[in-house]
């Protein structure tokens, strides 16, 4: 199989794909591909493990549930997903610094992985905040027509693009 | 009790397909290139048009499929409920870590088995503490922020009173026109 070890897919194919994928979601786990629930779910699984059983009280874990469900074990799935297609083509690489981050910020792992646990705090905050991410609002909502995902996902991208400009210099 | 429901109605469980899903999904991200920073970050910079194309091809497979699907009863729909304290505020936190993070919850999934240990280490630990500091914070912008401009789970359809097919048609008619656009232009 060929197709499985090229480098990389047309993005029309990925997102024909991801559509695919949609429908059997919804007809086999009887839910939409989503995936940022679960980011919480471990952080409060983390707290919990550190601070005690009280933590699992907090309002919005008894609304989430700290507990391991599909949505969990997808996630976990897609790192392993990726792994294979990596690997398979090639592509697999252990890497602290992107390029693109490179040629702005320097090559310093240290930098790049403070701008990264402050990228992940607004963007852990942000995806709660909103009730989804890019798959749940972004793909699976946006699907469905729903209003709430739809401003959700133009304001992801109004919020990253202006965010990007600043950090690449474009804006001053 | 339940959990034998469960497993009479369906004998795989949610766990196993979840990450069966999970590891589609995963291979798909990747094979796309979206488990790269500098693809998602060359999206937000306006150089790299590869999330939206993925993002916009798999709304313009998923939607009619979902919908029919709806028709004939065999799934739900699952609209989220929202309002402009919720999507707009949140979508442009949100947003400014996806610019600094250069990832998103799912792709971050992806760049961990593409072997990025930025990903792995600094951006998994800061999703954490984000959506820790989030739940910390949830009694009180539940009664707050969160509810400002509430409009509950309506789709585009019901607030235009227009009939749902006609609506999908437009929005399947308004991406293709998009994705024709950005090749016209060679993006």
């Amino acid at each position: 199989m060929r197709l499985l070890t090229e480098l990389q897919w047309s993005p029309y194919v990925v997102g024909i794909g991801i559509g695919i994928l949609s429908w059997l979601s919804f007809l086999i786990l009887r839910n939409p591909l989503s995936c940022s629930t679960s980011f919480a779910k471990t952080s409060g699984m983390i707290e919990r493990l550190l601070r005690g059983k009280k933590v699992a009280e907090k309002p919005y874990y008894q609304k989430i549930k700290l507990s391991i469900n599909w949505q969990w074990m997808l996630v976990l799935g897609i790192v392993f997903g990726s792994l294979l297609s990596a690997a398979l083509s090639g592509d697999f690489s252990w890497k602290w610094v992107p390029a693109l981050w490179q040629e702005q910020f320097g090559s310093s792992p240290f930098i790049r992985l403070i701008g990264a646990m402050l990228g992940g705090i607004f963007l852990g905050f942000g995806a709660r905040w909103a009730g989804g991410c890019t798959s749940g609002h972004g793909i699976s909502g946006t699907m469905q027509l729903t209003i709430s995902s739809w401003i959700s996902a133009i304001f992801f991208f109004v919020g990253g693009i202006i965010t990007a400009f600043f950090m690449f210099g474009l804006v001053r | 009790m339940f959990k034998n429901k469960q497993s009479i109605k369906n004998p795989i469980s949610p766990l196993i397909l979840g990450f069966i899903f999970g590891i589609v999904f995963g291979f798909l991200l990747q094979k796309g290139g979206v488990t790269k920073y500098d693809v998602i970050v060359g999206q937000l910079l306006l150089t790299d048009f590869t999330v939206l194309k993925i993002m916009l091809s798999a709304v313009m497979v998923g939607m009619p499929g979902v919908y029919l699907m709806e028709h004939w009863g065999w799934v739900q729909l699952h609209p989220k409920s929202g309002s402009l304290g919720k999507n707009v505020i949140g979508g442009l936190i949100f947003g400014v870590g996806f610019a600094l993070l250069g990832y998103c919850p799912g792709t971050i999934a992806g760049a961990i088995g593409n072997g990025y240990l930025d990903a792995a280490t600094g951006g998994l630990i800061g999703i954490w503490i984000g959506t820790g500091i989030f739940a910390a914070l949830y009694p009180k912008l539940n009664e707050g922020i969160l509810k400002v401009g509430d409009f509950g789970d309506i789709t585009l359809p019901e607030l235009l009173k227009i009939n749902k097919w006609i609506g999908i048609i437009a929005v399947e008619g308004l991406i293709l026109a998009l994705l024709l656009w950005l090749e016209n232009l060679g993006l």
